[in-house]
């Protein structure tokens, strides 16, 4: 197929695509956010071990710069400013991730609400998917308000199975998921060699796991994650202490942290964070990931001095990341992030 | 070795022994963890599909399988002799390899042989063959009623279900996959 042919092919895609981002904007602004822009190019663009972020120069001391991999950091720096809630919708860049859910290069929405519990995150993230859903024309007041499965495979995949959006999305919790899909029980405080012991007897292969975060997610992949959000979106919440990022952990079970994320039709769509506002901690989960990035042989990024200094003065806040071309595939029914871009990674 | 970049359909890997051919795969990246690599795999032997999700940078063990096209020749005892289309070797596969396939596989037919190890493990017919039918009763003259068929035979002796105007030494199309009847290409 021609070029002009291809794109032409994508226009229906396209103005899906336009009205949901628009939309999106347009309920940002009523919900009393103020849009932000924050920095592409930054010197630390986020310390998590699996993520790899695109070098982008020298920036004005002659210090290395990076494309951000999300603008959390700068974000953050505006909450500890007083900011209240703000959102911002740009790109990130991710390095080598190239799959029908993944581009190098993606949309992301971010937004944060000081101190609201990651619950009122949850609530945004529900209202957001029904609000790009009637934006795309999906009809939600009708009986029985789905998205629709779309007329065939649109890129050789399986079509996604249609989409109950009339009902309230499921609640649920890592440990639940776990105990109901993998029949395992976790207390989020198992060592490694103590995770691993439960996912064997759990009947998952683990051999040549060592961490503890590749032992849960093979675990994850294999039982639990393929069930998640089939038909109705899921939040699962509470994830283990040792994925904890930069989520805070639960003052009533230490165990766990106040992060969730959003599942809907085997797409991962949104990880949010009660936020740490924790310097002392903060500081020590980063100098730990940096060993772990050294040990690796990965690039290993600035501590964020300034991020830190802003910690302190945030209130407790929580926010979220949602992958805006994963919403807009799910409202248009699409298996393959390239058929919602107007150019994909390896048509540039 | 291979390791998880070097994913694609069709690449043949050992799984616990037994050779694999993968059929799908996909990248994903679970909950800020490691990539893994969903990966439905084929069973070359039994045919049966697996699901392994590999994290990025598993090594993987390649199988060794190549298939080569053969030409059918004729049965001896229980086993059938098959000849290299390039090299004129001959082989014998035992008739338990070849399986359900026998039914649609016709004297001279070049099929794919699958090896393992250099030991035949598997043939393919082409997904349709042309035969002539060598025996089925005559059809009734008037019969109108569309969708009606009769059983009739080719030369390896396998059944085939056709519409009643089809006539002994009629030649048709059949899908080797679904041993069904699809058209008649030439008439006696």
């Amino acid at each position: 197929m021609n070029e002009q042919a291809g794109l032409a092919g994508r226009r229906a895609a396209l103005v899906g695509r336009a009205r949901v981002v628009r939309a999106a904007r347009a309920w940002f602004e009523g919900e009393g956010f103020l849009e932000v822009e924050t920095p592409a190019r930054v010197r630390a663009p986020g310390q998590e071990i699996h993520l790899d972020a695109i070098p982008s120069g020298a920036g004005g001391a002659g210090e290395a710069r990076w494309l951000v991999t999300s603008p959390e950091y700068h974000m953050k720096r505006l909450l500890g400013a007083g900011f209240e809630r703000i959102v911002q919708i740009g790109k990130a860049w991710r390095a080598g991730e190239v799959g029908p859910h993944h581009q190098p290069e993606f949309l992301i929405a971010e937004w944060y609400r000081a101190g609201a519990p990651l619950a009122a995150i949850a609530d945004d993230c529900e209202a957001l998917v029904r609000v790009a859903a009637r934006a795309a024309g999906v009809d939600l007041v009708g009986d029985p308000g789905r998205v629709p499965a779309p007329p065939g495979a649109r890129s050789g995949g399986q079509s996604p199975p249609p989409l109950d959006l009339s009902r309230p999305f499921e609640r649920t919790t890592v440990r639940d998921a776990l105990e109901r899909h993998a029949q395992l029980e976790l207390d989020g405080r198992e060592s490694v060699a103590e995770l691993a012991a439960k996912a064997r007897a759990a009947g998952v292969d683990v051999s040549g796991r060592t961490s503890w975060d590749d032992v849960f997610f093979q675990v994850w992949l294999d039982r639990v994650e393929p069930h998640l959000g089939r038909g109705r979106p899921a939040f699962v919440f509470d994830w283990p202490a040792p994925l904890g990022a930069l989520a805070r952990r639960k003052t009533d079970d230490p165990g766990f942290v106040e992060r969730f994320e959003l599942y809907a039709n085997g797409l991962e769509l949104a990880n949010a964070f009660g936020e740490l506002t924790d310097a002392g901690e903060q500081r020590a989960r980063f100098v730990a990931e940096s060993a772990t990035r050294a040990r690796l042989d990965k690039a290993v990024y600035e501590l964020d001095e300034k991020l830190l200094a802003a910690l302190p003065h945030m209130v407790p806040t929580s926010g979220v990341a949602l992958g805006l071309d994963r919403l807009v595939m799910l409202v248009l029914g699409a298996t393959d992030i390239r058929d919602v871009v107007a150019f994909a990674d390896h048509e540039v | 070795m291979y390791d998880t970049s070097d994913i694609r359909k069709g690449l043949k890997i050992m799984i616990d022994g037994t050779p694999y051919t993968v059929v799908e795969f996909q990248f994903v990246k679970p909950g800020k963890g490691a990539a893994f690599t969903r990966t439905k795999m084929k069973n070359l032997l039994s045919g049966g599909v697996i699901e392994r999700n590999l994290r990025s940078g598993d090594k993987l063990e390649p199988a060794d399988v190549e298939t080569k096209t053969m030409q059918y020749l004729y049965q001896e005892a229980d086993s059938y002799v098959f000849m290299d289309t390039t090299t004129y070797d001959q082989v014998n596969i035992v008739s338990a390899t070849i399986g359900e396939s026998k039914d649609f596989m016709p004297e001279n037919i070049n099929v794919e042989v699958l090896f393992f190890n250099g030991r035949a493990v598997g043939v393919t017919l082409p997904n349709f063959i042309e035969q002539a039918i060598v025996s089925t009763e005559p059809g009734f003259k008037g019969d109108t009623s569309t969708g009606a068929t009769k059983p009739a035979k080719i030369s390896t002796g396998a059944q085939v279900n056709v519409p009643l105007f089809i006539n002994v030494g009629d030649v048709v199309r059949i899908d080797t996959r679904t041993g069904e009847y699809l058209e008649r290409l030439s008439r006696a």
